[in-house]
């Protein structure tokens, strides 16, 4: 990122300078579309130092002059209610950009100037982007630019950067701007006559102490708020008499966030009264009748069906073939690896085929199910449909205290916990998103399926399908019963507030999805893919040494050692041994079974009782996940809750193995 | 003045009063419930979230959310009940 610091070259240098552009608006307003469209490839995304919020910063050039842009997160205000926008008012407090491009939804004018009313209040000048010009036309809303910007005193510049109409004007616009050829001179908001005088007696007593480079007249306001980190941020500054003033004062005044937020949509109200034109009472917009179907108790549930009925589709169909194909090709490849390395030590030949190549291998047959995934939750995101899930579903995710929005990346863990794990990136608070980090590996994958689907009926003969659904029920329902467990005794954070807004309709934007499914799908491949291919090298090294045979490896070893373990559950080294395997992926406990048994179908029911076997099969179900998704998860939360989770699961499986064998002996099984 | 998730779906209210932490009432006041703002009912079913609007845009909310934002209830609105 380009430094974010005052530039202090001399003005005839400033033509050479970089101009930092930060884009700033509320979520759904279209901004992510308007940074991809100004940067397309020019893009990083990395974190906000020190937090686990995206940021994402990129270049463009206009007219030969060159631009930095840094994406803010989406935020309703700029209190320090929440990280994002803590993050989003500390870079124009601090970074200093040169002009801030507002963004907003022409079609909720009122409520997305809301943050503009916020904006105007700090150094940096400001450009309205008023998007969505489309989306309000087809809701029946006019609106007239010219007049919106002489109220406001700020260039407005209209646009659908959807269908990448005025993009060029507003990075024209911006360019006038910093070059001085046209001007800002902004409307600001006011207070209420009520609180003047209070605010001004508060100005009055900081004024001496605020620290640089904050604005007393600001930091007064945001007390008045009740903002949390002015408040820490005064009461370090000023003497404790002073403080106990002040704090005096705003205990009198609890209240005038209401009263501030009230005069804030008043000054909105005058400032877009000439500029826009409403429809007729009782017209209904497109999105009106789209949920009059899709936010329906019954017609809505049945449309989410659907919608996810071709999602799975979508992935078997169009995934799986790929997956499989891409699975073969690599098989080939490590094969002629196997054969260009002849010359070479068998055990060299054997690492580079079977471990590295296997393991790349793996990493690549993830992709087809990525992009997909990908591909899905970026449209459904685009659309507007994601929120109109998570309303629908958010009674049945309410009670493991997760979020509506949690629903869409379990779901999808059925197809893959991989992108499940990645999913959970729309949920907006920390806690409610850790918590389905914790419970996605508890959703049966297709690979533990493919497993479960090939045992059960060398155990079970004709109760197999039975026993197969009860597996998975058992597995959903031990997900929910730990979601309530975990909600209620161990994250018992303040319960989750459902408050969130269902975006107007629109048609997505193919160039925003493509860089989202790029982006990401880079990201799996740079941090988890290394991982994933470490791990595998070196487990295909224990498998292999110290003499080359399976059976006499320091696998085996381990899973000698874990006799004693499998002895509770009824298990032999063998099963113990292929469970270990299974961490590289899950389709591994059948190769290992039959290295270790010979034929499947005779050996293994005369190794195991009945109530071993279900044993295991649990065991399998809930076991530690594969490698892949260990990294994900490590990627996106971090090594403690990574760990957390290993031992959750790892005690969870191994409990519940134990459980069903012992009960199960006891009934005579 | 009676809490929001008393009203049936297509009834009106102008919000007179947000019950709740700071943060909650800022969060609310910032989407646009402030005192005197319509509210509308799109959707109130017995059990789940609700759906109302306020400032044209769409809002979903937890029923214990609806329960702490306090409307009076705009005239002439009397058991509407739309399907």
């Amino acid at each position: 990122m380009a430094s974010p610091l005052v530039n202090s070259s001399p003005p005839e240098q400033t033509a050479a300078k970089t101009t930092v552009i930060a884009l700033a608006g509320q979520p759904n307003v279209g901004k992510s579309t308007i940074f991809n469209m100004l940067t397309g490839l020019n893009q990083h995304v990395g974190n906000w130092p020190g937090k686990t919020v995206a940021q994402k910063t990129g270049t463009c050039t206009h007219d030969g002059q060159k631009f930095t842009l840094v994406d803010l997160p989406g935020t309703y205000s700029l209190t320090a209610n929440s990280e994002e926008e803590r993050i989003a008012r500390d870079y124009i407090i601090h970074g200093r950009p040169d002009i801030v491009v507002a963004v907003v939804d022409a079609a909720i004018l009122e409520r997305s100037l809301y943050l503009v009313a916020e904006l105007l209040l700090l150094p940096s000048p400001v450009v309205l982007a008023l998007n969505m010009m489309d989306v309000a036309e087809q809701e029946g809303i006019k609106i007239e630019p010219q007049v919106l910007e002489a109220a406001l005193g700020i260039p407005v510049v209209p646009l659908c950067a959807a269908r990448g109409t005025g993009i060029q004007e507003l990075i024209a616009t911006v360019e006038s701007l910093s070059a001085g050829e046209i001007s800002c001179q902004p409307q600001r908001p006011t207070i209420l006559p009520g609180h003047q005088a209070i605010l001004e007696k508060i100005r009055a007593l900081i004024e001496d102490s605020v620290p640089v480079p904050y604005q007393p007249a600001w930091v007064a306001l945001k007390l008045l708020e009740g903002d949390d980190e002015m408040c820490t941020l005064m009461q370090d500054a000023l003497p404790e008499a002073i403080w106990k003033q002040v704090h005096d004062l705003l205990y009198q005044h609890e209240d005038a966030i209401l009263d501030i937020a009230g005069a804030r949509y008043q000054w909105i109200g005058r400032m877009i009264r000439a500029a826009v034109v409403r429809p007729k009472v009782g017209q209904l917009g497109m999105t009106a009748r789209l949920d009059s179907v899709l936010t329906h108790p019954v017609w809505g549930t049945v449309a989410l069906l659907a919608v996810l009925g071709a999602v799975f589709w979508l992935t078997y169909t169009l995934g799986t073939p790929l997956q499989e194909w891409l699975g073969d090709l690599v098989a080939l490849l490590a094969e002629s690896t196997r054969g260009a390395l002849a010359g070479m030590p068998t055990w060299f030949a054997n690492l580079c085929a079977d471990g590295i190549i296997g393991g790349a291998g793996m990493v690549v047959t993830f992709l087809p199910i990525l992009i997909i995934f990908f591909a899905v939750l970026a449209i459904l995101e685009d659309t507007g449909y994601m929120a109109r899930i998570a309303y629908l579903t958010d009674r049945v995710m309410h009670t493991m205290g997760l979020h509506g929005k949690s629903f869409i990346p379990l779901l999808l863990g059925f197809g893959c916990n991989v992108p499940s794990i990645l999913g959970t990136r729309i949920i907006e608070t920390q806690r409610a998103r850790l918590l389905t980090v914790l419970l996605a590996p508890l959703v049966p994958c297709t690979a533990r399926m493919a497993v479960i689907i090939v045992l059960t009926p060398l155990f079970f003969g004709d109760m197999a399908g039975l026993v197969a659904w009860g597996l998975v029920a058992a597995a959903l329902a031990i997900l929910a019963l730990l979601g309530i467990l975990l909600h209620r005794v161990i994250l018992k954070g303040e319960q989750v507030a459902f408050i969130m807004e269902l975006p107007l309709y629109h048609l997505p934007n193919l160039r925003s999805i493509g860089l989202y499914v790029w982006h990401n799908t880079l990201a799996f491949l740079q941090k988890a893919g290394t991982i994933i291919l470490g791990v595998s090298a070196i487990i295909w090294l224990l498998s292999y040494f110290p003499t080359g045979v399976v059976t006499e490896s320091y696998l085996t070893l381990f899973g000698h050692w874990l006799e004693p373990v499998g002895r509770w559950m009824g298990l032999p080294w063998q099963m113990m041994t292929a469970l270990l395997t299974s961490f590289i992926a899950k389709e591994n406990t059948i190769a290992t079974l039959s290295i270790l048994y010979g034929d499947l179908e005779t050996a293994l029911p005369a190794a195991l009782t009945p109530s071993a076997a279900l044993a295991f099969l649990v065991v399998q179900l809930l076991f530690i996940p594969c490698v892949a998704t260990v990294a994900t998860i490590k990627q996106e939360v971090g090594n403690r809750w990574t760990l957390v989770s290993l031992l959750l699961l790892l005690g969870l499986s191994l409990g519940a193995g134990v459980l069903v064998y012992q009960v199960g002996t006891l009934l005579g099984a | 003045m009676i809490p929001l998730i008393q009203l049936q779906m297509g009834q009106s209210g102008m919000v007179r009063a947000l019950h709740g932490g700071r943060r909650f009432v800022a969060r609310l006041a910032a989407l646009g419930f402030t005192p005197g703002a319509p509210v509308t009912i799109v959707r109130n079913n017995r059990f789940g979230p609700l759906i109302v609007t306020v400032r044209d845009t769409q809002i979903a909310l937890g029923r214990g959310e609806a329960g702490r934002i306090l409307v009076l209830l705009m005239e002439g609105q009397n058991g509407v009940t739309a399907g």
